[in-house]
């Protein structure tokens, strides 16, 4: 149906005035959320502060939620493992007696391992958590891949710090605020993590396809040596992530390297753990422009 | 001892004479149930890939569709501001592409004034798509590199959800106008 020809609802001047006000407004909020893309997109920190303010006031929320997840998850799981109970049992044992005759290799493997290191007076560091939190949120809605931490500047969080959980690398901290966090996933689409095979140090670059999913790129091109099934860590190039890492494991084959999915899922893990930057722990004073973060254990 | 309500929560909600909605529930509820929808990123759900359809979004389109004129024609300015400080989306995403939405369903709601419930998801439907596939365009042009195929789960998702969602603000529409105001 074409609209009436009068498009004037009622002869009263001011009403005709608010209606046409009323479209103006709406006209100029379509003008005004180009302008702050133009702005958002050229500095990507521009409104980090807005949102950090609002991260900050929902995360008692996110908290709670986050518990629920974890304990409605806990409930699913024991709920499906009386169904399968007995035919795990009978798995489990048989991967026992492997894993009896794995593990006395593997012991001579860590004395030969640790000889040689005293050898090349190597130390393995283990870098003490800055904080341990929470994953509080995420952006399930948008095609980016971000994550609400629940901890912040007040806990000791810097941008730049790699969040990983018990299973492997999680992502690294984007943006601060006084409580929460944003950490860009490794699964986001603007991730780029340097990582080498775990069997024999192949190096590639990991980049998230923004769906689950890692592309992982061989640096040296050629024949492609990738299998399904293996394993990639993090390598350390960068300074950024603490080397080895447990990062992903391929799922298919492409020409130029893999598709691999992250051994970390974050959404089944508790608890993740914010790390200090490598390189500022490993050699300080690398990079003498940072000041080095505060290697204290904190956070909950 | 027996418990006893309070009268005036006893008698909410039974038709009485004498008796008109509040004006503050009748006019805010609408607003926080779209700006409830936006918190979704909250929801206990850590996604490895865009699931969740935008509630926030969903129920917009439902109030406009269900109570035309019930939302100013600039809506879509103050509750994409708020979508975009939660949704990781870069800031002014959704003000842009929901102020288009609702400029658009009022435009379409003068020239068709009569419409059923499928023509009401077909344009919701269209709206979804436009709102994902802008989203998605403005995301890439702000640093990230999906593609297209990434948020076609979730539009299939956003789409089927709308019935349900029209669902819930019907019900929350007849909340909002229960006569609890004594004149």
């Amino acid at each position: 149906m074409a609209p009436p020809p009068n498009r004037r609802p009622t002869y009263s001047r001011r009403a005709q005035y608010g209606n046409f006000i009323r479209y103006v407004i709406a006209v100029a909020g379509l003008a005004a959320g180009v302008i702050l893309l133009i702005v958002s997109i050229g500095d990507s920190s521009a409104f980090s502060g807005l949102r950090g303010t609002a991260s900050d006031a929902v995360a008692p929320a996110g908290q709670l939620a986050a518990k629920g997840r974890t304990e409605s998850r806990g409930l699913l799981a024991t709920i499906g493992g009386f169904f399968t109970y007995g035919s795990r049992v009978a798995r489990m044992e048989h991967e026992l007696d492997a894993a009896r005759a794995a593990l006395s290799e593997a012991q001579a493997l860590k004395n030969e391992n640790a000889q040689l290191k005293s050898l090349l007076k190597l130390s393995q560091v283990e870098p003490m958590p800055v904080a341990i939190s929470r994953l509080i949120g995420s952006s399930s809605t948008s095609t980016r891949r971000f994550a609400t931490l629940g901890a912040g500047s007040g806990q000791g969080v810097r941008p730049g710090m790699p969040v990983r959980s018990d299973t492997g690398l999680v992502g690294r901290v984007l943006e601060v605020a006084q409580t929460s966090a944003r950490v860009l996933l490794i699964t986001d689409s603007e991730s780029i993590v340097p990582v080498r095979r775990a069997r024999d140090g192949v190096p590639a670059t990991a980049i998230g396809k923004g769906d689950g999913t890692i592309q992982i790129k061989l640096i040296a091109q050629g024949i492609n040596p990738l299998k399904r099934g293996d394993a990639f860590v993090t390598s350390g190039s960068g300074g950024l992530f603490w080397p080895d890492t447990m990062f992903a494991v391929v799922t298919a084959i492409t020409p130029d390297g893999a598709l691999a999915s992250p051994v970390s899922d974050p959404g089944n893990t508790n608890y993740v753990a914010v790390q200090p930057v490598w390189i500022e722990t490993a050699m300080p004073g690398a990079i003498p422009a940072v000041p080095p973060p505060p290697a204290r254990a904190g956070g909950k | 001892m027996p418990l006893t309500m309070p009268a005036a929560l006893r008698d909410l909600g039974k038709q009485r004479i004498n008796r008109v909605p509040s004006p503050v529930l009748a006019r805010s509820v609408p607003w926080l149930v779209v700006m409830v929808g936006s918190l979704c990123p909250l929801l206990p759900l850590i996604a490895s890939a865009p699931v969740v359809p935008p509630f926030g979004f969903l129920f917009l389109v439902a109030w406009l569709q269900l109570r035309p004129g019930l939302f100013p024609v600039w809506a879509g300015l103050p509750l994409g501001l708020f979508d975009d400080l939660f949704s990781g989306q870069p800031f002014g995403s959704a003000v842009l592409l929901w102020s288009v939405a609702v400029i658009v369903v009022d435009f379409v709601e003068t020239r068709f004034p009569w419409r059923g419930f499928a023509q009401d998801w077909l344009l919701a439907a269209a709206a979804f798509a436009f709102c994902l596939l802008g989203g998605l365009v403005l995301a890439n042009l702000a640093g990230g590199s999906s593609a297209v195929l990434t948020i076609v789960p979730q539009l299939i998702v956003s789409i089927f959800a709308y019935p349900l969602a029209a669902r819930l603000v019907g019900a929350l529409d007849r909340f909002r106008l229960i006569p609890i105001r004594e004149l």
